[in-house]
């Protein structure tokens, strides 16, 4: 079957099969491999990515659902020279060390910082629920997010700080 | 589909299947009449990992998320309405669910993560009744309504057991239907891994008469008359303690064992009553 999808900004044509997901047709047909596929259980949130604006594990929609809408991945933020404030945020609170969940990890952030009320620690920590890191133990990943947060929504963010 | 196209797409894992995108209930219903073994497709959250399981192998799926009338949340008088197809996170965030029964609201937002709450809805929790669900507790404790394309059934008439509720072949959930509360709280005890809820318990209060659900603990959601007859002499966490609770038909796994999930129901009743 066909689709058209908006995938980061670049309007496509594709021959799908029914039964593929997006993370797959995303990778292997798109050759955005940025998307990682880190479980085969729904949980690891390494293949998350924006549809319509919103945070979805890609590896849990099937390609045919996406039709007409509009798919940002990690390659559609942000370039090597001119870094989306979530992706400098990382480098600069060293917010990775094998880099495995990181795209879904900035793509969530993202979303959380874009559709969240409030910010503070506890929230981004409670935010953070779908995407599973095994290297870092968390804590800069929340703190990346909560300076990302203060550059990107500054009115959303406490002024208690992560330290 | 040839093997290059399985190597290339990865599309291979799951069985094959037709897709079609219903604009329509009629639509919907008729596509399912019409095919050997088609299926409805709501969120996928259930169902997706389901297939990549290969627990699942069904001739066609039949896409609801082109039917406008499935989706919205309405309130009228003392009924809170919500659609078959509102997202988990919809109902999170609604202002008319947090203004007319918060708790569902709360219930909603602890569903999952942000991921699966962004693509599950009501409708396919609900006529999944997975034993873990935390829609059902609300279903079998808010005076609710299921509507269907066919009829309405009382929420506490709906859950029939495990993954088993009183639909029938090929009618879809349209609505549910929630009466509002005085009072009501939800407290759940999740799975650390999933947030499933190994046991979660809803409380809520109508005309000084209180009433409780529980999900997590058995086959499927059910009400805790023994706390509810408990609760309505006493109000009080040392009822609670007092109460007896039957685990004849509690689940016992790896995640918790019956006994287990027993404490859990009295514990998440203590707290859901303390939040009350
Ligand atoms: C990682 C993860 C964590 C989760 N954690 C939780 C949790 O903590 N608590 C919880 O409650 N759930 C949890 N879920 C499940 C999630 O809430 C699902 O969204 C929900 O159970 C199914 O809804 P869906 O819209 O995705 O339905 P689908 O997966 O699309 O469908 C589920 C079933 O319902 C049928 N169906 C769907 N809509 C209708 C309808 N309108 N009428 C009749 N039949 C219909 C389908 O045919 C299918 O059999 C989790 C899921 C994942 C992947
Ligand atoms: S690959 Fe999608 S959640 Fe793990
Ligand atoms: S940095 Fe290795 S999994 Fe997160």
């Amino acid at each position: 079957m066909k689709i058209s999808v908006t995938v980061n900004g670049v309007d496509e044509e594709l021959e799908i099969t029914p039964n593929a997901l997006l993370a797959d047709v995303i990778r292997d047909q798109l050759y955005l491999s940025g998307t990682h596929i880190g479980c085969d259980t729904s949980q690891c949130g390494a293949c998350t990515v924006h549809l319509n604006g919103m945070a979805v594990k890609a590896c849990t929609v099937l390609a045919a659902q996406v039709d007409g809408q509009a798919v940002t991945t990690i390659e559609g933020i942000g370039s090597p020279a001119d870094l989306h404030p979530m992706q400098a945020a990382f480098k600069e609170h060293h917010a990775l060390q094998c880099g495995f969940c990181t795209p879904g990890m900035i793509m969530r952030g993202i979303d959380l910082v874009n559709n969240s009320e409030v910010l503070d620690e506890a929230a981004i920590r409670e935010g953070l629920e779908g995407n599973i890191c095994r290297c870092t133990g968390y804590h800069n990943i929340v703190k990346a997010m909560f300076n990302a947060a203060l550059e990107m929504a500054p009115g959303k963010t406490t002024e208690q700080e992560v330290v | 589909m040839s093997a290059e196209q399985i190597l290339i797409w990865g599309g291979g894992i799951m069985y094959e299947f037709k897709y079609h995108k219903a604009s329509s209930l009629d639509e919907a219903q008729s596509l399912k009449t019409n095919t050997a073994d088609g299926i409805y497709l709501a969120g996928g959250q259930t169902l997706i990992p389901t297939f990549k399981q290969r627990l699942a192998a069904p001739s066609d799926v039949i896409d609801l998320a082109g039917i406008e009338e499935l989706r919205g949340i309405s309130t009228s008088g003392s009924v809170l309405s919500i659609g078959a197809m509102t997202l988990h996170a919809e109902v999170a965030a609604s202002t008319e669910v947090r203004d007319s029964i918060p708790a569902l609201a709360v219930l909603a937002g602890l569903i999952g993560d942000a991921q699966v709450r962004n693509r599950g809805t009501i409708g396919g929790s609900v006529a999944n009744s997975d034993p873990a669900a935390d829609y059902p507790a609300a279903v079998v404790t808010l005076n609710s309504s299921v509507i269907t394309t066919q009829r309405t059934i009382v929420g506490t008439e709906f859950f029939q057991g495990l993954f088993e509720t009183a639909l029938t072949e090929g009618e879809l959930i349209t609505r549910l239907e929630f009466t509002v509360p005085d009072r009501c709280a939800y407290a759940k005890f999740p799975n650390p891994a999933s947030r499933y809820a190994v046991v979660g318990v809803m409380i809520a209060e109508y005309s000084g008469k209180i009433q409780v659900g529980v999900t997590g603990a058995a086959g499927c959601a059910f009400r805790a008359l023994a706390l509810e007859d408990a609760l309505n002499s006493d109000a009080s966490s040392a009822a609670i303690d007092a109460v007896h609770i039957d685990v004849e038909n509690f689940n016992s796994d790896m995640h918790a064992s019956a006994e287990y999930r027993a404490q859990l129901v009295r514990v998440m009743a203590k707290r859901a009553l303390a939040a009350l």
